[in-house]
C-alpha cells in the first residue's frame, strides 16, 4: 500500500519543493526589504530546526548546544571576515562548528538523556563566559566590529545554506545511516550488536548537522555590523530548535520546516505587535505545544485528516 | 590573611549556592522535573523581598516566613497544573524529563515577563545591615554573614527534615525509587506536589537572602539557574545531601579562581562541570 502510493507522493513533493525553490530564488525583487529580512530569518530557524532534528529527532538526544555551534560560525566571521572572501568565511564558519561538534558528540559516547542536554547546556554557555573573559581581559574590549555583506549576498547565500541543509537531512534519513540513527534511538545495545558503528554514526551526523548551523552563523552575522558575546552565544538559539522541530511534529522533514516557518512568523509578528507581552505569549504558546499538542502540527493535520476519511 | 579571605568568601557564596541548588535537586530527584525556571522563582523571592522591605519597611527576615508558604503554594499549584498533566501525556519517564525542561523553559519566559511587568527593567536594591565586621582578621558586611548563617539554619532544618522525619524518609525514598516508595504506601503523586513546593519554597528563601545583598531585577534569574544545574550534577543528580556538600564545594571554588583571575570564574565552573559530567556522569559522590 505504501509503495504504491509514495511513489507519485514523491514526485508530487519533489516537483513541489522545486517550485518553491524557484519562487524563493526570484521573489526578493518583487517584495519589501522587509519581508526578505523576514525570509532570511526564517531560513536561518529552519536550519537550526532541521540540523537538530536530523540528529536529535530519530536518536532521542536533546541537544542544547545550537547557540554554541551559531556563535561560533559568527565569531570566525569576526575573527577572520576582513582577510578572506565570504565564501571561504561562510566555509570556515561551518568547519569550526564541525569540529566543535566532533568534540561534543565524542561527549556524547559517554552520556545519555537529561545528561547530554545538560552538557551541551553547558557547552554554550560556558563557551560564552570564556569568550567573554577572553574578550574583555585578554583584548581589552566588549565586541567586535563585522564585515557587512548586502542583503541580497545573505539572502542568496542563506536559501543556499537552507538548501544543503535539507538535502543532507534528506540523504541521511533516506540511506542506510538514517536507519541506523532510527535503531539507536531505540535500543542503542541492539544496534550495536547487529553491525552498527554506533559511535561511528552518531559522531558523524552530529558533526555534520552542526556544520550548517556553523555555517549559518557565518554568513549571518554580517547582518549586524558589530557582535558580543551574550547576541553571539544568545542561550535561547539552543532551546529554540528543539522547540520548532516539537512544534512542527517529530519524525518527518517537512514538519519540521512547517514548525520553524509557522513559529518564527509568530514570533515576528508578536514581537511587533505586543513587544510587551511577546514573552509572556510565548511561553504560553510552548507551554500549550505541550499540554494540548503533544505531537505538533503535524499530528493536527494527521488528525484532522483522519477525521475527514472517518466521514 | 589571604587564605582565609578567600575560604569566608567562598563559603559565603557556597552558602547561598548549596540553598539554591537544594530546591532544585528535590524538584528533579522527586518531581523528576529539571526546573529551568528555579531561578525565576529565586528573581520572584527577591523582588518579593525588595517590594516588602522598601514601602513597607518589612524585614527581610520577617519577609522570610511571610514567601515560605506562599512560595510553596505557588510551587504546588504550578505542579499541578502543568506538571502533573504532562506527566501522563508524556508516557515514560525519559520522554517527561525531556520535556519538563522545555515547559519549564517556557515558565521562565512567562514569569519574567509578569516581573517585568509588574517591577520593571530596573536594577534595584536596598540597604540591610551594612555594617562592617572583623572576621579572624577580614572584613565582611554584616548581611552578608547573616544571609550565610540563614541559609545555613535553613539547609540544616531541611537535612533534619530529610534525616529524621518520617516524612523526610518518604521523600528520601520516592527520590531513589518511585515504583518501590509506592509499594510500601508512599502517596507519589502528593510526594511530587509537596516537593515541587519545597524546591519553589528554597528558592524564595535563597532570593530573599540574595536581595540582602546584591542587586536584584527581573533579568538576574537564569544564571542561578545554571549555578543549581552545576552544583547539582556536581553533587549527583537526585541527591540533595550531595547537593548541600556541592554548593559549599563550587562557592569556594569560585571563590579561588576569582581571586587569582576575575571574570574566568563562572568559565571555570563551566569547564569543571563537563569534565565531571565526562567522568563521574552520576556526580562525584554518586555510587
Amino acid at each position: 500500500m505504501d509503495i504504491i502510493r509514495s511513489n507519485p507522493e514523491r514526485f508530487f513533493l519533489l516537483v513541489l519543493s522545486i517550485f518553491i525553490l524557484i519562487i524563493l530564488a526570484i521573489i526578493p525583487s518583487y517584495i519589501a526589504d522587509y519581508y526578505v529580512s523576514l525570509l532570511v530569518s526564517i531560513f536561518k530557524f529552519t536550519v537550526l530546526t532541521v540540523s537538530w532534528a536530523t540528529f536529535c529527532g530519530p536518536t532521542g538526544y536533546i541537544s542544547l548546544a545550537s547557540a554554541a555551534f551559531l556563535g561560533t560560525g559568527m565569531y570566525v566571521t569576526a575573527l577572520i571576515g576582513e582577510k578572506v572572501p565570504l565564501p571561504l568565511v561562510v566555509l570556515f564558519g561551518g568547519l569550526a562548528s564541525f569540529l566543535l561538534a566532533l568534540l561534543v558528540g565524542l561527549a556524547s559516547l559517554r552520556i545519555r538523556g537529561i545528561f547530554f542536554a545538560i552538557f551541551t547546556l553547558g557547552l554554550s554557555e560556558g563557551l560564552r563566559h570564556f569568550m567573554n573573559w577572553w574578550e574583555i581581559s585578554r583584548e581589552g574590549r566588549m565586541g567586535r566590529w563585522v564585515i557587512s555583506a548586502d542583503y541580497l549576498t545573505i539572502f542568496y547565500t542563506m536559501l543556499m545554506i537552507l538548501v544543503m541543509t535539507l538535502l543532507t537531512s534528506y540523504l541521511i534519513r533516506r540511506s542506510k545511516f538514517g536507519v541506523a540513527l532510527q535503531s539507536i534511538g531505540e535500543e542503542e545495545e541492539a544496534a550495536r550488536h547487529i553491525g552498527i558503528n554506533v559511535n561511528a554514526v552518531k559522531v558523524i551526523t552530529f558533526a555534520v548537522t552542526s556544520f550548517w548551523i556553523g555555517a549559518t552563523g557565518g554568513i549571518i552575522v554580517t547582518q549586524w555590523l558589530y557582535v558580543d558575546t551574550s547576541t553571539a552565544f544568545d542561550v535561547s538559539y539552543s532551546f529554540t530548535p528543539t522547540l520548532m522541530a516539537l512544534f512542527g511534529g517529530i519524525g518527518q522533514i517537512y514538519g519540521w520546516v512547517l514548525g520553524s516557518v509557522v513559529f518564527t512568523i509568530i514570533t515576528e509578528l508578536l514581537l511587533t505587535e505586543f513587544p510587551y507581552y511577546y514573552m509572556l505569549i510565548f511561553g504560553s504558546v510552548i507551554i500549550s505545544v505541550f499540554l494540548f499538542f503533544p505531537s505538533g502540527l503535524v499530528g493536527v493535520v494527521i488528525k484532522w485528516r483522519k477525521g475527514k476519511l472517518v466521514e | 590573611m589571604i587564605v582565609l579571605d578567600v575560604i569566608i568568601g567562598g563559603l559565603l557564596t557556597g552558602g547561598i549556592y548549596a540553598l539554591l541548588a537544594a530546591g532544585f535537586s528535590l524538584q528533579y530527584g522527586v518531581s523528576r522535573v529539571l526546573n529551568v525556571s528555579h531561578g525565576e522563582f529565586i528573581m520572584l523571592g527577591a523582588l518579593a523581598a525588595y517590594s516588602l522591605y522598601v514601602p513597607f519597611g518589612i524585614n527581610p527576615l520577617v519577609s522570610l516566613v511571610i514567601l515560605g508558604p506562599i512560595f510553596f503554594i505557588i510551587g504546588s499549584l504550578t505542579n499541578r497544573i502543568l506538571f502533573e498533566r504532562l506527566r501522563r501525556i508524556a508516557g515514560s519517564i525519559e520522554v517527561f524529563e525531556g520535556q519538563s525542561i522545555l515547559v519549564s523553559f517556557g515558565l521562565l519566559f512567562i514569569i519574567q515577563n509578569l516581573a517585568l511587568l509588574a517591577w520593571g527593567a530596573d536594577e534595584r536594591g536596598y540597604k540591610f545591615l551594612v555594617i562592617p565586621i572583623n572576621l579572624l582578621g577580614s572584613i565582611f558586611a554584616a548581611n552578608r554573614l547573616v544571609a550565610l548563617s540563614l541559609a545555613v539554619v535553613i539547609g540544616l532544618s531541611f537535612f533534619f527534615f530529610l534525616v529524621r522525619t518520617r516524612l523526610g524518609k518518604a521523600v528520601r525514598a520516592a527520590a531513589q525509587e518511585e515504583t518501590g516508595a509506592q509499594l510500601i504506601g508512599v502517596n507519589i503523586q502528593w510526594m511530587h506536589g509537596l516537593c515541587f513546593g519545597f524546591g519553589a519554597s528554597l528558592a524564595g528563601f535563597a532570593g530573599v537572602l540574595i536581595s540582602t545583598m546584591f542587586t536584584v531585577s527581573p533579568f538576574m534569574g537564569l544564571p542561578y539557574t545554571i549555578i543549581a544545574i552545576i552544583v547539582v550534577v556536581l553533587g549527583g543528580l537526585g541527591n540533595i545531601i550531595g547537593s548541600l556538600v556541592g554548593g559549599l564545594i563550587l562557592g569556594l571554588i569560585g571563590s579561588i579562581v576569582l581571586h587569582i583571575e576575575p571574570g574566568l570564574e563562572l568559565a571555570v565552573l563551566y569547564i569543571l562541570f563537563m569534565l565531571i559530567l565526562l567522568i563521574r556522569p552520576k556526580g562525584i559522590f554518586g555510587k
